[in-house]
């Protein structure tokens, strides 16, 4: 990280001799979770409390050709000492110029088009102590290339600095069952190349836009953001591998369907699988003669390697509703089922927000395992059902 | 602007071989006759940019406050670009809706959610919706292309003093929330002073009123304050527009998918 962030803060010093005004917004939350039934082992809890902060601070000038952006973020949880850490989201500079733009230092970019899972987006590490759905990503070093021409954009990334995958410690929950006599250490990664976490990672990315129908191809080649599991003597430790990965996404409105489509070929020394996720998003507009409307979407996930994938969706279907009130407060409601055609493992989740006033928000999550077999990861967390609440002040 | 232009030249001709028989000017024809002229009068200011300030009021007078920049690109021989940005509630900011209008063609929409970098593409059936929990829907505050409507003159009249044609025009597009919208257009500047919407249903549902006309470069008038009133909820939007810059030197640059995610 190190090498990373002190040409950027040159950058920003250099930045601030054309000040424009320096703007900070930011956010500041307390969070409360419980869990329905006794945890799997005697070191979790049954109720977590934590807060967060994020402060970003933000300055454009050159008549807003150049901006520098900052945001910062700090979680402190109560009982999970793991679960508390500071993390730099974004600290980068961003040019443009005639036909392209370039940014530089940390930040963080989204690629796909799929709702329940996100194969093709591999530039960011997941901040997986912030939540299970993989949504909170870690700040990624990066000079990023792009160009926006009339065949499509065309991002190219170099990637220094590897961010490791935070993982929740003994006390924390819901994570994976670690099997008795054996602990779990994510400090001693280990690395498949030499160079560690300083191998240099290499992304493009192409998209192209015709009319209703939005496709992108992507090229990954470096140190793989998910981990396997090696033991060490009787310690678990995270091992990542060099894979080359292929991305397709592809989203085509037809008429009141989205129908979206991510694939992904990666390829290891461990093995070579194709991962997918295709399905659609179908929306009543004003339902019930108001405002509000209310989506349906349905995605089948796939994994070639079956029973021995390292995600939990090898054959699964997620159906999903998604409910927008379209009101002053901006109340949106989502609850799916994801079943896995094999077993018939159900995880269910429900996620809703609400505005309260002007500045606060509300946020609601309640996630539950039914029917898991010992042998498919979301086995871990069968005894993990949780509801979660977030109040947000914004600033 | 040259599909338009080309328009406004056949109307001319049509309203010179009129001059030689009034009485064959249908109703639609001077209805279409006065749309062009307003948008004749609108062609021609390049770009902008300007602030705009939402005040949302419920039907108990509660209100809510949204404040969002907007630019816009003026497209020759189609519908404008523009890019609104969110600066309020603090929540959203940094959220960004990029719209490409299309005279014949369904517009293309595109939103920015910052908090997760993603882009997204709006299905531009979604066009009676209220834009951020508004009164106006997203087709209202969509650039107004002459295409999109059908027309017919109604009447003269005079809406407080000032001198109008009255208009209908009903939606030439798809999934459009009103059956037709009545306007008031200046007879001396052919700009909008109020419009009325009727829902699917063909019932009142909303009256547009424009305040505070100002005239930017000799020439183009802008209101400084327009009130969307929804006479079905009894809850009204107000917004206050300022700042307004013409022929800032914005480009489709401005206006792309990289320029959505750094717009804040």
């Amino acid at each position: 990280m190190k090498q990373v962030i002190y040409p950027s803060l040159i950058l920003l010093t250099l930045f601030s001799s054309t000040v424009n005004a320096v703007e900070l917004s930011g956010n500041i939350s307390l969070q409360s979770q419980a869990f329905f039934n006794d945890p799997l082992d005697p070191n979790q809890h049954n109720q977590y409390s934590s807060f967060a902060v994020q402060p970003e601070l933000y300055q454009k000038s050159d008549n807003s050709r150049q901006s520098m952006t900052f945001i910062a973020f700090h979680r402190h949880d109560h009982n999970d000492e793991e679960r508390s850490h500071s993390d730099i989201r974004e600290l980068s500079w961003t040019g443009v110029y005639d036909g392209f733009e370039i940014t530089a230092g940390i930040s963080k970019v989204f690629w796909g088009v799929t709702e329940t899972q996100h194969l093709v987006d591999i530039i960011n590490q997941t901040d997986q102590v912030e939540g299970i759905d993989g949504e909170d990503k870690l700040g990624q070093p990066m000079i990023r290339f792009s160009t926006e021409q009339n065949w499509g954009v065309l991002d190219m990334f170099i990637l220094p600095g590897f961010r490791e995958r935070t993982f929740t410690g003994i006390e924390g929950r819901p994570r994976f069952e670690i099997a008795p006599g054996l602990n779990f250490n994510a400090d001693t990664a280990t690395y498949e190349s030499d160079k560690e976490e300083k191998h240099i990672d290499y992304a493009t990315r192409w998209l192209g836009i015709f009319d209703e129908i939005e496709l992108g191809l992507s090229y990954f080649t470096g140190t793989s953001r998910e981990p396997t599991m090696v033991l060490n003597g009787t310690t678990l430790s995270p091992h990542y591998l060099l894979i080359k990965q292929i991305g397709i996404d592809v989203q085509a409105i037809i008429e009141d369907w989205t129908w979206k489509l991510e694939a992904v070929s990666r390829k290891s020394s461990a093995d070579n699988y194709i991962a997918t996720t295709a399905g659609f998003e179908y929306t009543l507009y004003g339902i019930f003669g108001g405002d509000s409307d209310l989506g349906i979407v349905i995605e089948y996930l796939y994994d070639d390697r079956n029973e021995l994938a390292s995600s939990p969706f090898q054959n699964d279907i997620t159906t999903a509703l998604r409910l927008a009130l379209n009101d002053t407060q901006s109340t949106e409601i989502l609850l799916g089922l994801t079943t896995d055609l094999d077993d018939s493992v159900i995880a269910s989740f429900i996620e809703a927000s609400r505005r309260l006033g002007d500045s606060l928000k509300l946020t609601l999550e309640a996630r539950a395992f039914n029917n898991t077999i010992s042998s498919r990861p979301l086995h871990n967390f069968r005894q993990d059902n949780f509801v979660q609440a977030d109040l947000a002040w914004y600033f | 602007m040259n599909i338009k232009i080309s328009l406004a030249s056949l109307l001319l001709i049509t309203l010179q071989l009129n001059a030689f028989n009034a009485l064959a000017e249908t109703a639609e024809e001077k209805g279409l006759a006065i749309a062009v002229e307003s948008d004749k009068r609108e062609t021609g200011f390049t770009d902008s940019t300007a602030k705009m300030t939402m005040e949302l009021r419920n039907k108990q007078g509660d209100t809510s406050v949204r404040h969002i920049r907007i630019k816009s690109l003026e497209v020759e021989g189609d519908g404008d670009k523009s890019m609104s940005i969110f600066d309020q509630p603090a929540d959203v900011k940094g959220t960004a809706f990029l719209t490409f209008s299309h005279a014949q063609q369904a517009d293309e929409q595109w939103l920015y959610l910052p908090s997760i970098k993603r882009v997204k593409r709006i299905n531009s059936k979604n066009k009676s919706g209220p834009f951020m929990g508004s009164e106006f829907a997203y087709e209202d505050i969509a650039s107004q292309e002459v295409e999109k409507y059908t027309y017919k003159y109604l009447r003269d009249e005079t809406l407080n003093g000032i001198d109008c044609f009255v208009i209908e025009r009903i939606p030439a597009y798809e999934h459009s929330g009103y059956t037709r919208q009545i306007g008031w257009i200046n007879k001396a500047e052919y700009r909008p002073e109020q419009i009325v919407f009727y829902d699917r249903k063909n019932s009142l549902l909303k009256t547009l009123s424009y305040n505070g006309y100002q005239k930017y470069l000799g020439q183009y008038w802008r209101a400084d304050q327009l009130s969307m009133v929804n006479h079905q909820t009894e809850k009204s939007t107000t917004l206050k527009w300022s700042d307004y810059k013409f022929k800032t030197g914005l480009t489709d640059t401005d206006f792309s998918r990289n320029s959505l995610k750094r717009a804040k």
